[in-house]
């Protein structure tokens, strides 16, 4: 059954500007097309939003601190386990879904491709063995590049046609998707107990700079035309008073202009922004910094975001800021694991409870959510929870419904303990935005697609694109009788395509469809002293030979997709 | 004529190896000579050669004797089995690769079984202590490149895992480390003078059973607290002394093993080592890692944990995941009598497991899934060879620092025989057809 | 108070997973209807009607619901799991679990129970006329938040890893622990009218332990704190005070650090 046709649904479009006019939306052989033949199955949407699948930027969903928090909390699981149903394989884990679980659970509420934020390179095999085992969802990882010695190295004496080559290569060996970054030379520096909390911070021994580093990689990013920017983490993250290092971080980005072939324009992508908002000095005068940082954004076109917005849940951290997590647990004493990486990064992984009763969390929360409602330019502003770090992926239609209703704001506001406070060191009791369906869709599928150079592929509902399609029990010509009731519609979808399979009926899988891996394969023209430098460091300082590091073989990655760059003739 | 196979994985503990080199004959068939491994590698690769090999499955007859039959016939039987259980365990998993692992794990929750790894016995203390207080760890390269203070608490690596000090922990010249075991203070804890307590700089001979006292006694005197005057057998100007010694490196690891994972106080010894080492992370860096045994007992964790949420002891008999050593763990499972039928693969239980645990595998209906001729296949109804993991088939691996290596295949295994990982598929696929499942 | 006697008349050959014996469970229901809720016997759903003979009929409410367990139960898991309220009474020794996740009412058991009784224990009470296994009233495996609240009273012995993770509550033994008892506390009373083993109070935050009888081997990080009279449960004597553990974090109140406190009576 290749054809489809999805009848009289409000489309939200903003690839081709579609604002919930009533149209038909035509699938033939996994893509959206003009028109199908009258054999076409009819999916019925009257009465129902219809936009394209919703795509996540930025999820650590598939590796290995993933799967130590997986590993380290059996508490995640108690009592909460999903069975075998159907054809759906048995799951858990309320805020690190099993991977079987997390494919399921994104697919239920019409994503349909994610990214997989930090892949530690050397562990490449183990988070192609998780993508592989996530169901439906096309997905890619973001290897690390801001603590690798290479990269130190190269950018240390500006060598960029050296590290662009390095880049390449390692994209190519780990299937890696785009250049990531994490606290830049703070983990480095955190292998020896240490850490670089502002741009101009040194790291120990490699005696180079976050902004250095910053600056070589977008300059790297854009000289080899990457489909995504650079992505990234900044230092000083979750410390009150942070929003200063936030904006040192994204002056970096002045004066550069993003190249590539992809439609991508902006040249850095700041990620979950709100642990990156935060004024005041300390724990008690904490307050919001959200209009400092939005205000940057909106003014410099060049810059895209994604909110990391906390839910006020019993949820994981985990991230490759490891002396904030080591941070973290001495705040908390909560248990702590840690990882470093050889030659490249490291992990930290610490429970944490964003209690609304707690005047610290329920700021976080206000800023989570002042930062899209200040933000100007949808396109430029994505909703995501840093999932597990801010609050489960599963919580998605909850952020939707604060968005969407002032009401339902105002309502969680009137409960908290410290409601006072909330409002006084916060905005988020002046913004009476309410985000419309338009900006949502640009907001979760749009957005992001142009963000990471998808947008030929998916995130719109253009023929020629993927048919990616997701369809709401929700209808947008009758007015909202309770903020709930969007929570609910976009929980569970009435209808779900996948590269034009029908993987989701009425909230239920019917199909594990075809998922892809999306890659970046770069050709660059060969540079000897890069291959001598790695093959050095292979022999000398790695812990696994290089060939064994190259292995990636198709029973990691079945079914690959393969962006195609070509930065020979730069 | 030869040819020479390099960068090939070694089999058989957790140390992964990844530099070895085997010489096989020009037709793939023959393996002639393994280089770079240490003694047990050698003969992990060679002694496939054997010309005795039992390559075909044979049943337990009623007289003790053993009558060979065909892989489908087992196939069938071990089906059959699984699909009629109550209550059957799937055990062992830990010498063979993450695919195979994986197809097991499908099986399980078909047959709505128990399931579970070499763990259990094993490093399962160390995976209960991680659950209840975190785990501050790093990759065997950073030991190499950083490490100067060095710690074999309760294990004997000189034996366990030959190569490991020469690869990673003592001996190399690393990035940070050019002076390589000069670089190093090595101390280590251990109530027998081993050859690895004969290299230490500092010999703590601590008192059997007592590893969570001087553990105690280790955070104590960071904080310079009050100290009776012998704490383990250790007097306690001695532990002052380890204590500084800790404190004063710049990058310190703690390598622990089945001397403490399975000694009286079992998961509180890696607790309070892991309380040791995030407390010295208050004055310089440190990190601590389990010496794993077996090759893939890491990976068979790390697949049950991201497709069913827990690294061992599995219980999936409602449906859904649950665990609770104690009650879903291997050794409680059988000698409490709650199971009716017992598959094995990649472990010998027969051999390490305590009696009143082996005896009722031999009740049971049983199936031993092993290129070997072990105790478990002695007691099991089917035995099922199939060919070696990591010499004549390849497949995912985890190192003991959880790196994923994947095993390369070197030899023919001899004609006819199976992967595990084929076998399991067919097991699936019929057993599939019994339960009337898609 | 109404009273529902069940009675085993059909041993399971494996065990059985009857985790719907509980007045909650059983609360508003006949004698019929409460033989057929549901239980597991290894991965093969039953009913507590295949195993027990079920007489008499449930309160209206949990509160009002009373069960009296008769008959083999040695390999019956789960009773009284999760219950809040009325009451159970065990005549016989039983499996793992009873009271597990339990957050109000009483549970007797007349004969011993085995391992994870009272795990992560919120409110209620459990007696325990013989032994208690291991991980009696401890935290479930993962958890920094293990038993709150409640009492469970052993008359005999009680086995090892008790009262892990405890954060309130108390729990007395009439008779001896085994090693590693309140591991990890940050609260919560054990008193231990027998001898304790080693590793006792280790890695405590706070809390308190009281021992009439010989503890095996102290853990090194309770330091010797002077002696103090306590009356414990009707006895007056004099103690042995140690704080501790003294290698384990501690907060501080008024700028008093606060310890766990360990009592021995001399």
């Amino acid at each position: 059954m290749s054809e489809y046709i999805i009848k009289n649904g409000h489309v939200f479009d903003p690839v081709q500007g579609i604002k919930g006019d009533k149209k038909d939306i035509a699938i033939k052989d996994g893509k959206i097309v003009d028109k199908v033949g009258s054999g076409a199955k009819v999916i019925d949407a009257a009465g129902k939003t219809v936009m394209a699948g919703a795509v996540e930027i930025h999820a650590h969903i598939a590796g290995p601190k993933v799967n130590l928090g997986r590993i380290y909390r059996p508490e995640d699981k108690l009592f909460s386990c999903t069975p075998t149903k159907g054809m759906e394989r048995m799951g858990g884990g309320a805020s690190i879904p099993t991977t079987f679980k997390t494919g399921y659970e994104y697919a239920k509420m019409g994503y349909t491709t994610a990214m997989e934020a930090a892949m530690p390179p050397l562990f490449s095999r183990h988070v192609h063995e998780e993508i592989r085992d996530t169901p439906i969802i096309d997905e890619g990882a973001f290897p690390v590049f801001g603590n690798n010695w290479f990269v130190l190295e190269y950018l240390k004496n500006r060598e960029i046609e050296n590290a662009a080559a390095y880049i390449a290569w390692l994209l190519r060996v780990t299937k890696g998707y785009a250049v990531k970054v994490v606290n830049p030379g703070g983990t480095e520096a955190w292998a020896w107990g240490l850490n670089c909390l502002s741009v101009n911070d040194p790291v120990p021994y490699f005696d180079i700079t976050p902004a250095e580093i910053v600056k070589g990689l977008i300059e790297a990013n854009e000289y080899l035309g990457l489909p995504h920017s650079m992505h990234i983490h900044p230092n000083n993250l979750g410390n009150p008073g942070c929003y200063e290092t936030t904006l040192d971080t994204m002056r970096l980005a002045e004066g550069f202009k993003a190249k590539n072939t992809f439609g991508r324009e902006q040249v850095l992508h700041l990620t979950h922004t709100q642990f990156h908002s935060y004024k005041g000095t300390n724990w008690g005068d904490f307050e919001s910094g959200a209009k400092e940082v939005t205000d940057y954004v909106n003014k410099n076109k060049n810059i895209t975001i994604d909110t990391g917005n906390v839910t006020l849940d019993e949820t994981t951290t985990m991230t490759a800021d490891g002396p904030f997590e080591h941070h973290l647990t001495g705040l908390n004493h909560l248990k702590w694991a840690n990882v470093d990486v050889e030659l490249e990064t490291a992990a930290g992984v610490v429970p944490y409870i964003y209690s609304p009763n707690i005047s610290v969390c329920a700021i976080q929360w206000a800023i989570g959510l002042e930062i899209p409602l200040m933000m100007k330019d949808p396109m430029r502003c994505y909703i995501t929870t840093d999932h597990p770090n801010a609050g489960p992926f599963t919580r998605y239609p909850r952020v939707f419904k604060w968005l969407m209703s002032e009401k339902a704001r105002n309502t969680l506001i009137d409960s908290f303990k410290h409601k006072g406070k909330v409002l006084s060191q916060t905005s988020i009791g002046s913004l009476d935005r309410e985000i419309s369906l338009y900006e949502l869709a640009q907001m979760t599928r749009a957005g992001p697609a142009k963000s990471l150079g998808l947008s030929a592929v998916c995130g719109g509902l253009k023929p020629g694109m993927d048919a990616d399609v997701a369809v709401y029990n929700f209808n947008p010509d009758k007015p909202v009788a309770n903020p709930d009731d969007i929570e609910t519609a976009f929980s569970r979808c009435a209808a779900v395509f996948k590269s034009g399979v029908q993987v989701v009926s009425n909230g239920d899988i019917v199909s594990n469809g075809h998922k892809r891996t999306l890659w970046v394969d770069v050709k660059v023209k060969e540079n000897a002293q890069v291959a001598r430098d790695i093959s050095e460091k292979f022999v000398k300082y790695y812990s696994m030979t290089q060939n064994n590091y190259e292995a990636l073989g198709h029973h990691f990655v079945p079914n690959p997709f393969a962006l195609e760059v070509d930065a020979t003739q730069v | 004529m030869t040819k020479t196979i390099t960068d090939v994985i070694c089999p058989f503990c957790g140390t992964l190896c990844d530099d070895l080199e085997v010489v096989v004959s020009d037709d793939g068939k023959q393996l002639l000579e393994v280089y770079n491994a240490c003694v047990i590698g050698t003969e992990k690769f060679l002694h496939s050669q054997a010309k005795d090999r039992v390559t075909r499955p044979r049943m337990h007859q009623e007289d003790g004797s053993w009558k060979e039959v065909s892989y489908d016939e087992a196939v069938e039987y071990t089906a059959q089995m699984l699909a009629k259980a109550k209550k059957p365990l799937m055990f062992g998993w830990s010498s063979t690769n993450c695919e195979a692992q994986s197809v097991g794990n499908e099986i399980a929750e078909i047959s709505k079984a128990c399931c579970d790894n070499t763990a259990a016995t094993c490093h399962g203390t160390t995976l209960i202590a991680v659950q209840d207080i975190g785990l501050p760890s790093c990759t065997l390269g950073e030991i190499k490149n950083r490490a100067d203070r060095v710690i074999f608490w309760g294990c004997n690596p000189a034996h366990a895992h030959p190569r490991h000090m020469s690869r990673y922990s003592i001996f190399p010249r690393g990035f940070f480390t050019g002076k390589g075991q000069m670089s190093r203070k090595l101390i280590v804890v251990d109530p027998r003078c081993t050859d690895t307590a004969k290299m230490a700089d500092m010999h703590l001979q601590v008192e059997q059973g007592r590893d969570y006292e001087l553990l105690d006694a280790l955070r104590v005197a960071l904080k310079g607290e009050w100290l009776p005057d012998v704490v383990a057998g250790i007097p306690a100007e001695k532990i002052r002394e380890a204590a500084d010694t800790l404190k004063s490196g710049r990058f310190g690891i703690i390598f622990f093993g089945m001397g403490v994972t399975q000694s009286l106080s079992k998961n509180h010894n890696i607790d309070g080592a892991i309380a040791l080492t995030k407390d010295l992370n208050e004055h310089t860096k440190f990190s601590i890692m389990p010496m794993r045994g077996h090759y893939n007992v890491t990976g068979s964790g790390e697949v049950f944990a991201w497709q069913f949420g827990f690294p061992f002891s599995v219980d999936l008999t409602r449906g859904f995941p649950r665990y609770n050593p104690g009650d879903t763990s291997t050794i409680d499972l059988l000698t409490r009598g709650e199971l009716d039928a017992m598959f094995t693969i990649g472990s010998d239980p027969g051999a390490h497991f305590p009696i009143s645990a082996v005896k009722p595998i031999a009740n049971l209906p049983s199936v031993c899934v092993d290129p070997h001729l072990t105790p478990t296949t002695g007691v099991s109804k089917l035995h099922v060879p199939v060919a070696f993991n990591g010499v004549e088939t390849g497949g995912n691996c985890y190192r003991m620092d959880n790196v994923p290596i994947d095993c390369r295949k070197v030899v023919e295994p001899p004609e006819g025989m199976l992967t595990d990982e084929q076998f399991l598929i067919k097991v699936r696929d019929r057993l599939k057809q019994l339960k009337g499942v898609a | 108070m109404e009273t529902v006697t069940i009675t085993m008349k059909n041993l399971p050959t494996l065990y059985l997973e009857a985790d719907t014996i509980s007045p909650d469970a059983f609360a508003g229901k006949t004698a019929a209807q409460i033989a057929e809720l549901p239980a597991f016997e290894g991965n093969v759903p039953t009913t507590l009607g295949a195993y027990f003979t079920v007489s008499g009929s449930a309160g209206a409410t949990a509160a009002e619901t009373k069960i009296v367990v008769k008959g083999d139960v040695t390999k019956v898991k789960y009773l009284g799991f999760k219950m809040t309220a009325g009451e159970l009474v065990i005549e016989g020794s039983t499996d793992l679990y009873v009271g597990a996740w339990m957050t109000g009412g009483k549970i007797l058991a007349k004969g011993d129970v085995a391992a994870f009784a009272a795990l992560a224990m919120k409110g209620g009470e459990l007696t325990v006329e013989g032994n208690a296994g291991n991980y009696l009233g401890a935290a479930y495996r993962g958890d920094w938040r293990g038993m709150s609240g409640g009492k469970i009273v052993v008359k005999g012995n009680a086995g090892s890893d008790i009262g892990m993770y405890m954060t309130g509550g108390e729990i007395t033994v009439g008779g001896d622990v085994d090693v590693h008892a309140l591991t990890h506390a940050e609260g919560g009373k054990l008193v231990v009218k027998g001898n304790a083993k080693s590793k006792l109070g280790g890695q405590m935050v706070e809390g308190t332990i009281i021992v009439f009888g010989s503890i095996e081997v102290m853990m090194p990080g309770f330091k010797p704190n002077g002696e103090v009279e306590l009356e414990v449960e009707g006895t007056k004597a004099k103690f042995a005070h140690f704080i501790g553990d003294t290698g384990e974090r501690h907060k501080k109140k008024k700028g008093v650090v606060q310890y766990g406190n360990l009592y021995k009576k001399i």
